[in-house]
């Protein structure tokens, strides 16, 4: 599908120019950050990788065969960034060197065939693997199901072009259905090879298909060396060498579990709740007295009840004053109330922390606090991946 | 690397062409494309014009006519795509040889058709005349981002190596007696493909570790600066001027 000169006039070509320059801006940023100076040569491999399985033909039957897209297959074995820059190279030397798509066209090229492409599957690919069960065959299944959408979602994209600045003279309806219809079979096909394709990955070197990380096991450490570190980079290993091991390196590991499992998602869920109900749901809560002044009033007992100390403060009652707005007086006040509550909390918490580690002996837990494990799995990582690959 | 210090693709000599520096010829075909892409299609004489410009080009540059031509049947799919149009556009229709085609459709026809492939004659000579080495030091010197030109540079370093790895899988194949028929034989060559990403993922990781031992701090030293005086500029500005004008007459006649 790579469109040549002369399909689309000269504005929506050099517009689609400037909607590839910034995607691969964006990738360029997005993939240093994932492979820093691995990035020049891993994505001219993946390139020429890519480059190579359009070579290969699949045969369709009675003669004719189909070859990949690799958009999607590309954005799930290495990411999405570096998808798009390999995509984006591809596609820059094909039309430079292969003439096989127009130069003028190379920006409509890489916004159909990479950007569109990848943006499309490898969103919809994350989505599935989270939502099913973890296993390789959900990954198999959301590959197959972001390509299989992914290419006539190209070919819509397409169909938008071409309503803007398409060069034929031909009703929209009909090229979106012939469009849409011929991409939508050649996109089972992509699909099924998509996701053999990636299950074949999955088989021998699962650390090297990106879009399924999650599903890397703990590295299990068969050695003898008990230490701090060893332990540390790996959780798992706990219970191999929990009989051998002394008890403060049980200790260490099960610290180094206990932070590798992030609380960040529970405790942005819980700061997202409580900032909920004190700014928005509060108002709604009843204006009534509540229990015990219920009691009070009724007793009597409010009368000789002396006005607090900080009755004029700022957020007296639960509502901000100079703010009229009832929604927005009694919501502020009690975002502000979260804030303060959290902040004193974390200190505290932060406080006690200390004070606990400063009583176990420094000796071990140079490499066993939470940021500690964090940093020796992610250094044993870098170091070899092939060794040590699921230890970050 | 089995391969010989150029691309098949390129094609030695030293005509002027082959001498302009890179940047210079990769700015001056762009112009040219957009020109023509830019040119209304009603104004047929101007397209003959530029294939003459094309033509002239090529003469200048000693490109064989035959090496030249087999190399744009890259087109050919797309000619099949063009030759459609004409049946299903709407509009007025003509008559012709008992079928019935649209106007329009015609003319879109012609449009693809003439555009496409001045397009990729263009390029054609672009990469016949032009080392690709050079070709990616005048898409660096042109403001393309480095790490880009060093991805796209490892890409074509490394192509024929993959594609050679992928023929060789391919003759394992076809000794232990297998043949792909249809898609009952896709699994096998889905697993040929994971294969490649694995191998060559390892290789570039190998390449890294290599760079790295040599030195590699993440760019890569420029040896040869390219840099172009005024009258190689004006001598690659010939084609794209000379296209403008007749581009221009083709908007006011």
């Amino acid at each position: 599908m790579h469109v040549p000169d002369g399909f689309f006039d000269a504005p929506v070509s050099l517009a689609a120019g400037a909607v590839a320059a910034g995607a691969v801006a964006v990738s360029l940023r997005g993939a240093k950050r994932e492979l820093d100076d691995r990035l020049a040569p891993l994505a001219g491999l993946v390139a020429a990788f890519v480059f190579a399985v359009q070579m290969i033909n699949f045969p369709v039957g009675a003669g004719t065969s189909g070859h990949l897209m690799g958009g999607a297959l590309a954005a799930i074995l290495v990411g999405p960034y570096t998808a798009v820059l390999c995509l984006s190279v591809v596609l820059l030397i094909q039309a430079l060197l292969f003439a096989d798509g127009g130069l003028t066209a190379l920006g409509v090229n890489i916004t159909l065939l990479g950007v569109v492409a990848v943006l499309v599957a490898y969103p919809l690919f994350r989505l599935l693997t989270k939502t099913l069960p973890r296993g390789r065959s959900s990954v198999g299944i959301a590959a197959f199901v972001a390509a299989l959408v992914s290419v006539p979602a190209a070919a819509v994209a397409f169909t938008g072009l071409f309503a803007i600045g398409g060069t034929a003279d031909v009703p929209l309806g009909r090229v979106l259905a012939a469009m849409v219809g011929v991409h939508a079979a050649i996109g089972l096909g992509e699909a099924a090879i998509t996701a053999m394709t990636v299950g074949a990955v999955l088989a021998v070197r699962p650390d090297l298909v990106h879009g399924a990380r999650d599903l890397r096991r703990p590295l299990v450490l068969r050695t003898t060396r008990t230490d701090a570190g060893v332990a540390a980079a790996s959780a798992g290993v706990a219970a191999a060498g929990a009989e051998a091991a002394p008890a403060d390196a049980v200790e260490a590991a099960g610290a180094a579990g206990a932070g590798r499992r992030s609380a960040r998602p529970v405790w942005l869920a819980g700061l997202a709740a409580s900032l909920l109900c004190a700014g928005v749901l509060s108002f709604y809560a009843s204006q009534e007295l509540d229990g015990l002044e219920r009691v009070s009033t009724d007793h009597g007992i409010m009368e000789r009840e002396r006005e607090h100390d900080l009755a004029d403060s700022p957020l007296a009652d639960y509502e901000l004053r100079d703010v009229d707005n009832g929604l927005l007086s009694g919501g502020t006040a009690g975002v502000l109330g979260v804030g303060a509550t959290l902040a004193v909390g974390t200190g505290v918490l932060l406080l006690v922390r200390r004070r606990d580690r400063d009583r176990v002996p420094s000796a071990t837990t140079t490499g066993a606090g939470p940021n500690g494990a964090g940093r020796e799995s992610r250094g044993s990582d870098r170091g070899d991946s092939r060794s040590a690959p699921d230890a970050g | 690397m089995s391969t010989g210090h150029t691309h098949k693709l390129y094609r030695h000599g030293s005509s002027p062409v082959h001498r302009l520096p890179a940047h210079c010829k990769i700015v001056a075909v762009f112009a040219f494309v957009l020109v023509v892409v830019a040119t209304p299609r009603a104004a047929v004489w101007a397209f003959g014009g530029y294939a003459l410009l094309l033509v002239a080009v090529a003469v200048a540059a000693r490109v064989p006519p035959g090496f030249w031509l087999r190399r744009m049947l890259i087109e050919v799919p797309f000619v099949a795509f063009a030759v459609l149009l004409p049946f299903v556009a709407e509009g007025p229709r003509v008559e012709w040889l008992g079928l019935s085609l649209s106007e329009s459709g015609l003319w879109s026809a012609w449009n693809v058709l003439a555009k496409g492939t001045l397009g990729v004659a263009a390029s054609v000579l672009l990469a016949a005349t032009t080392e690709i080495r050079e070709l990616l030091l005048g898409l660096e010197r042109l403001g393309l981002p480095p790490l880009l030109v060093q991805i796209a540079a490892f890409m074509i370093r490394y192509l024929d190596v993959v594609a050679d790895e992928l023929r060789r899988m391919r003759i394992a194949r076809a000794s232990r007696g297998f043949t792909a028929r249809g898609p009952r034989q896709w699994a096998v060559l889905a697993k040929s493909a994971g294969a490649l990403f694995v191998r060559s993922y390892e290789r570039g990781e190998r390449v890294h570790l290599a760079m790295l031992s040599r030195g590699y701090t993440g760019t890569m030293p420029v040896i040869d600066r390219l840099t172009a005086g005024t009258a190689q500029w004006a001598g690659a500005a010939a084609l794209p001027l000379a296209a403008l004008v007749l581009c221009l007459l083709g908007w006011l006649l």
